[in-house]
C-alpha cells in the first residue's frame, strides 16, 4: 500500500535564499503529525508545497502515489497544467493563520463556494453539506452570518469547515491559532482533536506544543530547512536526542 | 444693467434639452458600459506579473490619460476615416468615450484589486478553485465594493465628458442648449437651465451610487 503523503529530497529557495534543503518524510492515512520550529524554520514553506501555494525547485511530492504539481516528461520537470493543479489541491484542505475567509459571503456560502464551484454539487446539496460541517464545529446557527459579525475563533472554525467539506484526503493546518485572542484558542483546537479523533490524517504546524504533544502520534522538528528530530511525541518531549530541539522546547511554551 | 431674465423661449424648446439629456446619459452609459469591460481587462493586466500582458496594458493608459478627451473625439471622428475606419457619428463617440473610460476605470479597478488581501486568493486555491473562478467569485465581488466611492466620481466625471460630444455635432445636451442659444439670443436663461439639468442628473447618480454603496456594504 503507497503512503498517503511521500515528501522526498524537498528544495526550495526564494531567489539565492534556500529554505528547504532537502526534506523528506511519509504519512500513513490516519496520521496526526505536528510540524514545530522556530520561526524561519521552513515549517510553513514545507506545508505550502504540500498544495502547490509555493513552487519548488527539486524533489517531489505525492498524495496517494499520485505527484503533485510537476511531471517530468523527456527528463524535463514541467509544471502541471493550472486545472490539474487545482484540482490536485482539492486533495487537501487548508485552514490559514489569518483564516480568509470571503467576507461577502456568508458563513454557510464560505462552504458551499467550493462544494458547488469545484465540486460542482447544486446549491440544495451543497447547503446541507454547508449546515453539517458548520455543525460538526459548533457554529450551525451562525450559518447565515457574514464573516464580520462573527469573533476571530468561530471565524477560524468556519474556514475548518469550509475546507474540511470539499471531503480532503488530508487537512493542512497552518498556524490556525496564532492570530487569535488566548481566550479564543480553545475552541479551536477542540475542534482539530474532534476531528484527529475522527481518523482525519492531518498536519499542523503550530507553537501550541501542549497541544502538539497530546493530539498527534508524530512531531516533527525543523530546523534550518531540514528535519532536526522526528519521532513520536513523548519522547522528543521529554528526551529531545539534539541539542537544538532541546534549546526550543525551552524557550517555548512546553518548558 | 438693466437684464431681464426672460425664461420662455427656453421653456418653449425644454423638450428639445430633455431628449439632448436623454441621449447624453444614453451615450454615458453606452461608453462606461463598455469601458468598465476594457477597464476591467486592463487592471488585471495592470496587476500581471509577466511583462507581456503588464506594459501593454501600462502603455494604453499612459497615452489615454496623457491625451484631452476633445482631441480624442476629433481624432477618431476626423481621422480615422482617412485610415479607412469610417464610423457614424454616434458609434465614433461612444467609441472613444469607451477607451477613454476604460483607461481611468482600469486605474480605479487596480488600485481596488491592490486592496484585497492576497489570502482570500489562496483560501480560493486551496479549496480548488482555478484563477478565472477566483477572479469573478472573488475578487471582483469584493473590488466592486471597495472602489464604489471613487467608481461614483469617475462615472459622473465621465457623464459630464459627454458635452463633449457637441464638438462633433451629436444632438446631446450642450449641443441642443448651443442651437436654442443661437435661435432665441437668451445666452444667460439657455446656459443656467443647461447647467441644472447638468448639476440634477450628476445629483441623482450620484444619490443611485451612494444607495448601491449602502446595499452592499456588509454587516459587521
Amino acid at each position: 500500500m503507497s503512503n498517503l503523503l511521500e515528501i522526498r529530497n524537498l528544495h526550495k529557495s526564494y531567489g539565492d535564499v534556500e529554505v528547504l534543503k532537502g526534506v523528506d518524510c511519509t504519512m500513513a492515512q490516519g496520521d496526526v503529525i505536528s510540524i514545530i520550529g522556530s520561526s524561519g524554520s521552513g515549517k510553513t514553506t514545507m506545508l505550502r508545497c504540500i498544495n502547490m501555494l509555493e513552487e519548488f525547485q527539486g524533489g517531489s511530492i505525492s498524495i496517494d502515489g499520485e505527484e503533485i504539481g510537476y511531471e517530468t516528461a523527456g527528463g524535463q520537470r514541467h509544471r502541471k497544467k493550472e486545472k490539474e493543479i487545482a484540482r490536485q489541491r482539492a486533495l487537501t484542505g487548508m485552514a490559514f493563520q489569518q483564516f480568509n475567509l470571503f467576507p461577502h459571503m456568508t458563513a454557510a456560502r464560505n462552504v458551499m463556494l467550493g462544494l458547488m464551484k469545484v465540486k460542482k454539487l447544486g446549491k440544495d446539496e451543497a447547503r446541507s453539506i454547508a449546515e453539517k460541517w458548520l455543525d460538526r464545529v459548533g457554529l450551525r446557527s451562525r450559518a447565515d452570518h457574514f464573516p464580520g459579525q462573527l469573533s476571530g475563533g468561530q471565524q477560524q472554525r468556519v474556514a475548518i469547515a469550509r475546507a474540511i467539506a470539499m471531503n480532503p484526503r488530508l487537512m493542512l493546518f497552518d498556524e490556525v491559532t496564532s492570530a487569535l485572542d488566548p481566550e479564543l484558542v480553545n475552541e479551536v483546537l477542540q475542534v482539530i482533536k474532534a476531528l484527529a479523533q475522527d481518523g482525519m490524517s492531518m498536519l499542523l504546524v503550530t507553537h501550541e506544543m501542549r497541544f502538539a504533544y497530546e493530539v498527534s502520534n508524530r512531531v516533527i522538528f525543523m530546523n534550518q530547512g531540514r528535519i532536526g528530530e522526528e519521532g513520536n511525541p513523548r519522547e522528543m518531549f521529554h528526551k529531545p536526542q539534539t541539542e537544538r530541539l532541546a534549546e526550543f522546547l525551552k524557550t517555548s511554551s512546553f518548558g | 444693467m438693466g437684464y431681464t431674465l426672460n425664461f420662455a423661449a427656453v421653456w418653449r424648446s425644454f423638450d428639445l434639452l430633455l431628449q439632448g439629456l436623454a441621449l447624453s446619459l444614453a451615450l454615458a452609459f453606452g461608453a462606461i458600459l463598455i469601458g468598465a469591460i476594457i477597464g476591467l481587462i486592463t487592471a488585471f493586466g495592470l496587476i500581471s506579473k509577466n511583462g507581456l500582458i503588464k506594459r501593454p496594458a501600462g502603455i494604453y493608459v499612459t497615452i489615454i490619460r496623457n491625451t484631452p478627451i476633445l482631441v480624442l473625439v476629433l481624432f477618431s471622428y476626423f481621422a480615422l476615416p482617412q485610415l479607412g475606419l469610417r464610423l457614424g457619428k454616434i458609434e465614433s463617440f461612444v467609441f472613444t468615450l469607451a477607451l477613454y473610460s476604460g483607461a481611468y476605470l482600469a486605474e480605479v479597478f487596480r488600485a481596488g484589486l491592490l486592496s484585497i488581501p492576497p489570502g482570500l486568493r489562496e483560501a480560493g486555491l486551496a479549496i480548488g478553485l482555478t484563477e478565472m473562478q477566483i477572479r469573478t467569485s472573488i475578487i471582483a465581488p469584493l473590488m466592486f465594493r471597495n472602489i464604489l466611492p471613487s467608481l461614483s466620481s469617475t462615472i459622473i466625471s465621465l457623464f459630464k465628458d459627454t458635452s463633449l460630444a457637441a464638438a462633433i455635432a451629436i444632438p446631446e445636451l450642450t449641443f441642443e442648449a448651443r442651437k436654442i442659444n443661437v435661435e432665441s439670443f437668451r445666452v444667460i436663461e439657455t446656459w443656467i437651465v443647461a447647467s441644472c439639468l447638468y448639476v440634477f442628473t450628476c445629483s441623482i447618480l450620484a444619490a443611485l451610487m451612494r444607495s448601491v454603496e449602502r446595499r452592499l456594504s456588509l454587516p459587521r
